[in-house]
């Protein structure tokens, strides 16, 4: 069992924390506050190579593995979580299921320029009734013949501004219940797509989160992604690595926050010594340092389950989970560290705070994973562990 | 057998640095108990070398602009009809520019940055700085024939009288076809590298509307000026300011920083000067654990306050 | 035209700097390594030329088999061919008559090495690589463009610049300036992948000796606490800048 990064893995980590580094952290407190889009950075993103990091080369993606998808995310996200989410919804949610279920033409048109950055993609599941139980699609994609007749409202949606290729899941069939759901590819210019205006959140903010209304879209047969009926079982499995994409930005937020506060703690003095030198500190700096190297174990892992092709449903939920955790139980304690410092803007751990809270809610709130490591348990498919 | 080093001159004048130069270069040349040479190019008041104890000074000159190639082939004939064992230059750009070529000519193990007189003749033992200012080590050269280039303010200008003698010397020289086409100097401000005295300023200032509080001061105490990194990015002042790891390094006497926190890579690049004075209204700021004096205060009180008092003190010191 | 880039592997310019066996080596521990900065910007105005005019670059670096991680992030950010001199640095002419010996199996038209590198600010290599093959050479360079076989670069100089024409081949000495920091690239996903591909190529040394040798280490003197003045009191700065300090 190898715990070292391959030198191929670190040049990737290390591209992504020079990119994080000379190119988001300028201006990332002001575009928190002010929930300005980092479309300059997103689109540098695509130039190297981030925005399709999965996608095999020959639809012009990277061809790269998941630990180098997470490497990548978990340094973007110790600097800016919005660039990360952005980044995350893009391959895990949007490309993804386009490069394992899409047929050719709808891999020409939507795959590669989504892939080289050239556009983005967002994945709509979510509705205003439907966030955990989403088998309970009110969105209706009426068949009618050689189109879909595309209506109902959608929520949340990240990048759901900016993109211009939606991945939209909705009830074809309801009598089918979950086997009558489709998942199908919209373009944000199609008559009767309305997206909504931004949502002013408590953290992400620089990502651009809306709810997007479909009244009578007409959708192209040849849009619908699988079989009729896949989209239930296909969303799932969206999901299911999309999960991973939320435990690496989770891990570090939560890394970031650390270095953070690790760092003033050598330079702030109170009673004659650098705080990091009083046990307080220094014992809240270890549990720090500790829950995040666990969670990083998880996080990778699951990463080397999904590569190694090897099922990791379990595995990338625990990731989320425990990663989702530490970052919110970290990040609170990285302002506490900073003591007054950390209550305003300029030192980034309040960032971080806020910035945490929704990887325990979105991509699966903690509850639904504890779900789903329940009944792995009692499937009884945790058994052996490596 | 002799101790050889390059004494720079501007327009006719030698420079500061070769008076240092060659104060050093006597220091060696007594440790080897031999002969000081100095070589000057264009130089007129070749005989005030012989107040630093140079010997002879073989006085050369050069039509046109300065030419690497052609300044390091005199000083190798010097060098070689001298029987130098050691050489000196200074840390200038022109002679950091020559000096490789000269070692490759002779054969000389070269060593650069070194702060003080050689720590032993036999072996050739020598103290530089390293890392960027952040450690020293001591080389040793092992060849024949050794080169050494003096860091700036790190030896000091020390008398020793002696009379001079002056030789012309016109070695046969080199061709080069590298042309000088354009030249863009700064001649009425001094320059950061040949400042006593850089005044240097940091975000503190708010902005470039303030920048002259730094320029006041600098003209007071006749200071080049410099800032930090944060500032030059973001053009409040131009990038040939920029004093640090990755700009300009800064080796002048005194060293006042206004407004600037003193991040590792901006000590990196300041740390040869000899004095630092930091001022600063967060008594939090790095720079203070790597200052000698600083003021904890606002830069906008402090700083004219500072002016004030310096003329006074300049005027009754006329 | 071909270019030849000359790559130092250094400790990161934040590292701390210790010593070990007796001060006698570097502690590398911990210690993160970076192509060295100077040649970094003299690597991206190679690209640049590879990407207007179809320049090949190579890039060569001294070191031992811990180096190649450099050199791959050099593949990775475009260069074409990686050579590796299979011996650690020594000193400046040591590794400058290994660069030759490599350079007399190719003729390059440009060589581009760093001004100075930031562990041991010699500053002397690629000085010595024109001297001991009878190019001409440039230090300093904050500017270059190249037309058919005529050089124009710009040298930085203490308190102005100038300009001057070369013809090839020519050897620089790059600094920042060459080209802007925001310029520098950063390797992009794909680079990554290909750097596995691209030649690296491990050539024997030729070089024995040594002109120089480091005997020993030291970090300065811990400093002394800075002495406060009260900022009502700035007559006594004057005082301690003059008395003591003997600096005005």
């Amino acid at each position: 069992m190898d715990f070292k990064l391959s030198e191929e893995h670190k040049a990737v980590q290390q591209a992504a924390r020079e990119f994080a580094k000379t190119r988001l952290l300028e201006g990332v407190i002001e575009r928190d506050s002010k929930m300005i889009h980092p479309s300059e950075q997103v689109a540098e993103m695509g130039a190297l190579g981030f925005m399709g990091i999965m996608t095999s080369e020959k639809y012009g993606g990277s061809g790269m593995d998941a630990l180098s998808y997470v490497l990548a995310l978990e340094e973007i996200s110790k600097i800016d979580a919005s660039a990360a989410v952005i980044m995350s919804a893009h391959n895990s949610l949007a490309l993804w299921a386009i490069e394992t279920y899409g047929s050719d033409t709808q891999k020409e048109t939507y795959l590669t320029p989504l892939a080289q950055g050239k556009n983005i993609g967002c994945f709509c599941l979510s509705e205003p009734e439907a966030g955990s139980d989403a088998s309970m699609q009110r969105t209706t994609a009426e068949d009618k013949g050689d189109f879909y007749l595309l209506n109902g409202v959608k929520n949340w949606i990240t990048n759901g501004g900016k993109a211009d290729y939606q991945l939209v899941i909705a009830q074809t069939d309801p009598d089918k219940k979950h086997r009558g759901i489709n998942a199908f590819i919209v373009e944000k210019n199609w008559e009767g797509v309305t997206v909504g205006p931004k949502e002013d959140k408590l953290g992400i903010r620089s990502s651009d989160t809306h709810s997007i209304n479909y009244t009578d879209v007409k959708v192209p047969k040849q849009n619908r992604i699988g079989a009729d009926g896949f989209g239930f079982k296909l969303a799932m499995q969206i999901l299911e690595g999309g999960r991973i994409g939320i435990a690496a930005q989770a891990l570090g937020i939560a890394a970031g926050a650390y270095e953070l506060a690790a760092n003033y703690s050598t330079i702030r003095s109170s009673f004659g010594k650098p705080i990091a030198d009083h046990q307080a500190i220094a014992f809240k700096l270890a549990e720090m340092a500790m829950d995040i190297e666990a969670a990083r174990m998880l996080v990778y892992r699951a990463a080397y389950l999904k590569d190694s092709g090897e099922p990791y449903g379990y595995a990338s939920a625990m990731a989320k989970l425990k990663a989702s955790e530490v970052a919110m139980k970290h990040t609170v304690e990285a302002v506490q560290i900073h003591g007054g410092n950390g209550y305003v803007k300029e030192y980034h751990v309040e960032r971080l705070m806020r910035d945490a809270k929704i990887t325990q809610i979105y991509e699966g709130t903690s509850e639904i994973h504890k779900i789903i490591i329940a009944r792995n348990i009692r499937k009884g498919e945790l058994a052996l562990p490596i | 057998m002799s101790v050889l080093v390059y004494a720079e001159s501007e327009n006719g004048q030698l420079k500061k640095i070769a008076l240092e130069l060659a104060s050093f270069g006597k220091a060696i040349a007594d440790q080897l108990n031999t002969n000081l040479v100095a070589v000057t190019i264009n130089c007129d008041n070749n005989d005030l070398l012989g107040t630093y104890g140079v010997n002879e000074v073989l006085a050369t000159s050069h039509q046109g602009d300065f030419n690497a190639q052609q300044y390091a082939a005199i000083l190798s004939e010097a060098a070689k009809s001298k029987e130098a064992q050691t050489i000196a230059v200074s840390s200038s750009a022109d002679s950091r520019f020559l000096a490789p070529l000269v070692a490759v000519a002779l054969d000389a193990g070269y060593v650069t940055n070194v702060v003080g007189a050689p720590i032993s003749s036999n072996p050739f033992q020598v103290k530089r700085s390293v890392f960027t200012n952040k450690a020293f080590s001591v080389s040793e050269i092992t060849t024949q024939v050794k080169m050494v280039g003096l860091s700036k303010n790190a030896f000091g200008v020390h008398e020793n009288p002696t009379t001079a003698t002056i030789t012309n010397f016109s070695p046969a020289g080199v061709t080069s076809d590298m042309k000088v086409t354009a030249l863009d100097k700064a001649t009425d401000t001094v320059t950061i590298a040949d400042a006593e005295i850089v005044v240097s300023g940091g975000r503190g200032l708010k902005g470039p509307e303030n920048w002259h509080l730094i320029e006041d001061l600098a003209n007071t105490l006749g200071a080049a000026t410099a800032c930090s990194k944060p500032v030059s990015d973001m053009g409040w002042r131009p990038h040939s300011e920029h004093v640090g790891q990755t700009g300009k390094p800064v080796a002048s006497n005194l060293y006042i920083a206004i407004g600037v926190s003193g991040a590792i890579q901006h000590l990196a690049g300041i740390n040869s000067s000899k004095v630092k004075v930091v001022i600063n209204n967060d008594p939090e700021a790095p720079f203070f654990k790597a200052a000698d004096y600083g003021v904890v205060g606002d830069a906008f009180e402090v700083v004219p306050k500072m002016i004030e008092k310096l003329k006074s003190f300049q005027a009754e010191n006329a | 035209m071909k270019i030849l880039v000359c790559i130092s592997h250094v400790p990161d310019t934040t590292s701390k700097i210790n010593f070990v066996e007796n001060d006698t080596q570097f502690d590398t521990q911990g210690v993160q390594y970076i192509i060295n900065p100077n040649d970094e910007f003299g690597l991206t105005r190679a690209m640049w030329f590879k990407e207007k005019s179809g320049a090949s670059v190579d890039v060569i670096s001294v070191g031992t088999a811990e180096t190649e991680a450099t050199l791959r992030k050099a593949l990775a950010i475009g260069a074409d061919n990686a050579i590796r001199v299979n011996a650690t640095a020594r000193d400046a002419q040591q590794v400058a008559k290994e660069i030759v010996a490599v350079m007399q199996e190719n003729s390059y038209d440009l060589v581009i090495a760093g001004r100075e590198s930031i562990d041991y600010n010699g500053g002397m290599v690629p000085g010595m690589i024109a001297a001991l093959t009878g190019m001409n050479y440039l230090n300093n360079c904050i500017g270059l463009e190249i037309e058919g076989n005529q050089a124009t670069a710009i040298r930085e100089m203490d308190g102005g610049k100038e300009t001057i024409t070369s013809p090839l081949p020519l050897v620089i000495g790059a600094q920042k300036g060459l080209v802007e920091e925001s310029d520098l690239r950063i390797p992009n996903m794909r680079g990554i992948m290909m750097a596995r591909k691209k030649p690296l190529t491990v050539v024997e040394p030729t070089q024995e000796g040594q002109q120089v040798q480091t005997v020993s280490f030291e970090k300065p003197a811990p400093k002394g606490a800075v002495k406060l003045v009260d900022p009502e009191n700035i007559d006594e700065l004057i005082s301690l800048l003059h008395n003591e300090a003997k600096v005005i």
